[in-house]
């Protein structure tokens, strides 16, 4: 133990970027694996709430489903359209996929648990979301297809939309926490009450928002018009099979797992236990390391992801027009100021 | 006045939770799922599965060649040729039922005066060549032959209802 402890400060020291490489391993191999069986949560759960059982045949309980369908769709062609452009074709799903995966290089899973501790990771994290866009757009344009075509400008106008509610609703989350740092925001939600500490009950228009608008932000249900299956085939990724797909499959996973652990970091206090500081039952769960808590806490919100498609109905594109222009950004705007004016005159119970 | 209300009703997205709330509820549910090749779901006597033609007792064919069946198919699936057996009776010398048009109505075996052509509780079958999707004579009465026992049970429990 102490040698491999020598050997990791050797590598800090002369092979920094050694050890850098083996974190991101460390971070991404179990969120691939979470994203896996993330899909296999969604049939399971979506089935349960349609009484049916989901898929149940591979493996015990259908455990290896998701690696059943992830071998499928390794060895399926990759059919690449005649009228396509062959580089931005195949670049569309590694932009969708890439800033998911690059977003967690900022985020903290535990005090001090943080790959790279910058001050500006809220402004890397909400330009690295809107990075994923591009594969959409990309790809629709690519394709040389209609649908995809449609399905992309849908998306493009649904994501730039969202994203302002989603920004101002951050920036009430950067007034409260007073810092741009995850770790910063999180340590700033601790406090005696626990749960009732954290900043989605004096946010709780804002931490709906944030969460509408980052279901909205990874297209899904009831805000998937980029894929729209019933108007428009499958939107912009009618055209892809095979791994390319997969990819584009992996990212919208990647991405909803990053939006919930987001909310949970902004909202829900990262990864503080919901019982700090109560008598009896806080210092009862003292031993629970705080990935834990952060782990069961971004399945709580991604739990929301699945139950939201398995109950709503797809929104009409206006609609979602109006939803995002005329009722969030009003709403953020005079939330900020509540905010505004509670941190400024230090109102009890969250600023004083 | 409603207006307003409705406006709240929107804003504070109780509708939207109710509708959560349902699902919620679904989810514990008891699922209703048949596990099909293990479980199977119940099955009526009047069940209309693959046809089948029917023997007397004796060993005799039931069909006469009435050819009511023939007339009376909605999908014009069944031919039927006809003969002058040697010992002067009226039988078929082909009877032809092509699966691919044939909709499974149950038309024909209610027509049947003699209940010669029968639709069995068989649903599990597939063909390899598309001729084999006609059911023709032979073929016809191996299934009767096979399964007489459960269709003349059939027939006697729906009975009363003819």
């Amino acid at each position: 133990m102490d040698a491999l402890m020598n050997l990791w400060a050797w590598l800090g020291e002369n092979l920094l970027i050694v050890q850098i490489l083996i974190k991101i391993v460390v971070i991404v191999a179990p969120l691939m694996l979470c994203v896996a069986y993330f899909t296999y949560a969604e049939r399971k759960i979506i089935g349960y709430m349609q009484v049916r059982i989901g898929p149940n045949r591979v493996g015990p309980k259908g455990w290896l489903q998701p690696i059943a369908d992830a071998v499928k769709l390794m060895f399926k062609e990759i059919v690449i359209p005649s009228g396509a452009n062959k580089i931005l074709f195949l670049i569309a799903p590694i932009l969708t996929l890439g800033p998911a995966l690059a977003a967690w290089a900022v985020f903290p899973f535990g005090d001090g648990m943080v790959l790279a501790d910058i001050n500006a990771a809220l402004l890397y994290v909400l330009a690295l979301t809107s990075v994923g866009v591009y594969g959409v757009i990309i790809a629709g344009w690519a394709s040389n297809s209609k649908y995809a075509f449609l399905g992309a400008m849908r998306s493009a106008a649904q994501i730039v939309s969202y994203e302002i509610a989603m920004g101002f609703a951050l920036v009430g989350v950067l007034v409260a926490a007073g810092s741009l740092n995850l770790g910063e925001i999180v340590r700033a939600q601790a406090g005696e009450a626990g749960l009732f500490n954290w900043f989605w009950l004096p946010l709780l228009p804002l931490f709906l928002i944030y969460f509408i608008s980052g279901v909205a932000e990874t297209n899904r249900a009831p805000f998937d018009v980029a894929e729209g299956e019933s108007e428009i085939v499958a939107g912009f990724h009618v055209e892809y099979s095979g791994m390319p797909f997969a990819v584009f499959f992996l990212g919208e996973y990647a991405n909803m797992i990053l939006v919930s652990a987001l909310t949970v970091i902004f909202f829900l206090g990262g990864w503080l236990s919901p019982f700090l500081g109560w008598p009896v039952i806080g210092p009862l769960f003292d031993w629970v390391p705080g990935f834990v808590w952060l782990f069961l806490k971004t399945a709580f919100v991604g739990f929301f992801f699945l139950w939201l498609r398995a109950t709503f109905p797809r929104y009409r594109y206006d609609q979602i027009m109006r939803l995002g222009w005329k009722v969030f950004i009003p709403i953020t705007i005079v939330w900020i100021l509540v905010v505004g004016l509670a941190v400024v005159y230090q109102l009890p119970w969250w600023f004083d | 006045m409603k207006a307003l209300s409705n406006y709240f009703k929107s804003l504070f997205l109780l509708e939207l939770f109710r509708g959560l709330s349902v699902t919620g509820r679904y989810l514990f549910r008891k699922k209703v799922t048949v596990q099909y090749p293990e479980e199977r779901a119940p099955m009526s006597p009047r069940f209309r599965g693959l046809h089948a033609q029917r023997r007397y007792e004796n060993g005799e064919e039931r069909c006469i060649a009435c050819k009511l069946c023939e007339a009376v198919c909605p999908a014009l699936a069944i031919t039927i040729e006809a003969e002058e057996r040697e010992d002067g009776s009226r039988r078929t010398t082909r009877y032809d039922i092509d699966l691919f048009k044939c909709i499974f109505c149950g038309y024909c075996q209610e027509s049947c005066p003699v209940d010669a052509i029968v639709e069995t509780r068989i649903y599990e079958y597939h063909f390899e060549n598309r001729e084999d999707a006609i059911m023709t004579k032979e073929k016809l009465l191996a299934i009767g032959d096979k399964h007489e026992h459960q269709i003349a049970a059939d027939i006697a429990a729906q009975a009363k209802y003819r």
